[in-house]
């Protein structure tokens, strides 16, 4: 958490980018409100520190990108690329986000409100994302490690080719990828999901409503016969 | 890469400004497409029993066409008096009579002369340099209009020419403009010339342009025209088509070509970033929303023949 009490205010119709970053790798944190994002792409980009970012309309591409630490807010829609490999820390959008939201992250919860488009959580690597509405095509594609849970439906070859990480969808699932099956939902499921919802916020959906999809392990790479290939 | 923007404007009175604001829109996605750019603007209607042309003298070398000569010779082939207006090396024709007469006088008598678009409303802009560079040579600023689209390319397929820039025109007050790559556009260009359609530049998104030609030609509806599309074109491509009524999105299944789709009281745009929205009054309370993968959108009836 920040432990300073002021609140930076940043207009990036006056400033730019660059100087927005560089106040935000200042190692001791803070607090900074910006307005006109104006879809800018790179925005918050790279964070290490406990920093509160609040963006005040639609990002573009990147944003959040490799954060750790900080708490990043979004009250817009954001471009491709929402706060991939972020490594710990919070980022939060109100709007939708387009393609590879927390592509590969590591850490950290991604809320996304709104609809998140093709390959959400793509090889995703630990982090937790919860969207409150849809994703679309090939999300968690290759996912390794960590949660995606979706509150609404999901587009076409979820879960392809997944690894450890676990999907939970409360919509339709238009189809899954390869080797990605339903799977029971078992107590623990259930205080996971539970869990995700309070951490993000979200209302009006109750755990039991989910269904849990995973690896059924049967690709090339789970058998152990070809071990020796790798 | 290369960047995309339309405009539609619900509110007539807004018309002024479409030029304008759509060379905003373009300047901004510059970065997408630094080596050239080209819009068409819905305006100006040709008068009843009229076609308008918009040409343009594309051979870098020379210095221009005499257009007054050609407007004589191509007022005398249709019986009628022919006008025109000049701009930066193009010129926008009102001729009696239909399209067709009129392309061939010019592919006869006038054949340094391109016909880059033709129809009752439709005007097509384009060139080489920057977005900035080409909108201002054109004045397309200045320019008032019901709706339009643009294009900012970086050249990946063909040459930075102007035959390579969009839009291309795929039919009476009909053009494409196109972010993507297409793979299979030699053997599909190969395949559309057999057919009769004729293709001026090694570009993919030319024949994404005959395509969509071909298939309005042989009576399929827009919709249907792009729908077929999905099926026919392989690689990656978002699509904007302009129409006399409004305009057209497609993107491809894939979806790794960006668009992003804002609309309030006052109008409707597709940009491929939301940059280039964001210029544009009132886009701070827009709905806002990203195109789904492999479904037409369309505007301004767009899609009724």
């Amino acid at each position: 958490m920040a432990t300073t009490a002021e609140t930076h205010s940043f207009d990036l119709r006056v400033e730019s980018v660059r100087a927005l970053n560089a106040l935000l790798h200042d190692p001791h944190g803070g607090a900074v409100r910006v307005c006109h994002p104006d879809g800018a792409h790179a925005l918050a980009v790279g964070l290490n520190a406990p920093w509160e970012v609040e963006l005040d309309g639609h990002v573009g591409y990147y944003c959040a990108g490799m954060n750790a630490q900080a708490q990043i807010t979004v009250r817009g829609s954001a471009g491709v690329g929402l706060a991939e490999n972020m490594m710990s820390g919070r980022v939060e959008v109100f709007g939708n986000a387009s393609g590879a939201a927390g592509a590969t992250a590591h850490g950290g919860l991604l809320v996304v409100h709104g609809d998140a488009a093709a390959r959400a959580g793509i090889s995703l690597k630990g982090a937790a994302i919860v969207v409150g509405g849809s994703v679309g095509h090939m999300s968690a594609f290759m996912a390794q490690s960590g949660t995606l849970l979706v509150c609404g439906d999901a587009g076409e070859g979820l879960g392809d080719s997944l690894y450890e990480a676990v999907i939970y969808v409360r919509g339709r699932v238009a189809s899954l990828g390869a080797d990605c099956v339903e799977q029971e939902l078992d107590s623990d499921d259930l205080a996971r999901i539970t869990r995700l919802l309070a951490e993000a916020g979200i209302d009006g959906a109750s755990a039991a409503e989910f269904r849990r999809y995973g690896s059924a392990r049967e690709l090339y790479n789970f058998h152990v016969d070809n071990a020796g290939s790798y | 890469m290369c960047g995309i923007a339309g405009l539609y404007l619900k509110t007539p009175a807004l018309g002024d400004r479409l030029g304008a604001e759509l060379s905003k829109m373009l300047t901004l996605l510059s970065d997408r497409g630094p080596d050239s750019a080209g819009v068409a603007l819905y305006r100006d209607p040709a008068p009843p029993g009229h076609v308008k042309l918009s040409l343009q003298v594309i051979d870098g070398t020379s210095p221009g066409a005499d257009w007054a000569a050609i407007s004589d010779g191509l007022g005398e082939a249709v019986a009628g008096p022919v006008s025109f207006e000049t701009c930066a090396g193009h010129a926008i024709f009102f001729v009696p009579g239909d399209a067709a007469t009129a392309q061939a006088w010019l592919s006869h008598h006038a054949p340094a002369v391109s016909v880059m678009g033709s129809g009752q409303v439709i005007e097509i802009y384009k060139g080489v340099g920057t977005p900035r560079e080409a909108l201002d040579r054109f004045g397309i600023s200045g320019l008032a209009g019901s709706h339009g689209i643009g294009h900012t390319r970086m050249a990946t397929e063909s040459r930075v020419t102007t035959e390579g820039s969009h839009p291309f025109s795929t039919g009476a007050d009909l053009c494409l403009v196109h972010n993507g790559s297409l793979s299979n556009h030699n053997r599909l260009r190969r395949d559309l010339q057999r057919e009769g359609i004729a293709f001026g530049t090694d570009c993919d998104s030319e024949v994404a342009a005959g395509y969509l030609t071909w298939r309005l030609r042989e009576g399929a509806t827009l919709e249907q025209a792009l729908e077929g599309c999905l099926a026919d074109l392989d690689g990656f491509f978002t699509f904007a088509v302009g129409t006399a009524e409004g305009f057209a999105v497609l993107r491809d299944p894939i979806a790794c070509k960006p668009a992003v789709m804002a609309e309030t009281d006052d109008w409707v745009a597709i940009a491929s970033e939301y940059r280039a929205i964001a210029a544009l009054e009132g886009a701070e309370d827009a709905e806002t929303w990203e195109p789904e993968p492999g479904r037409v959108y369309s505007w301004g009836s767009a899609l009724v023949a």
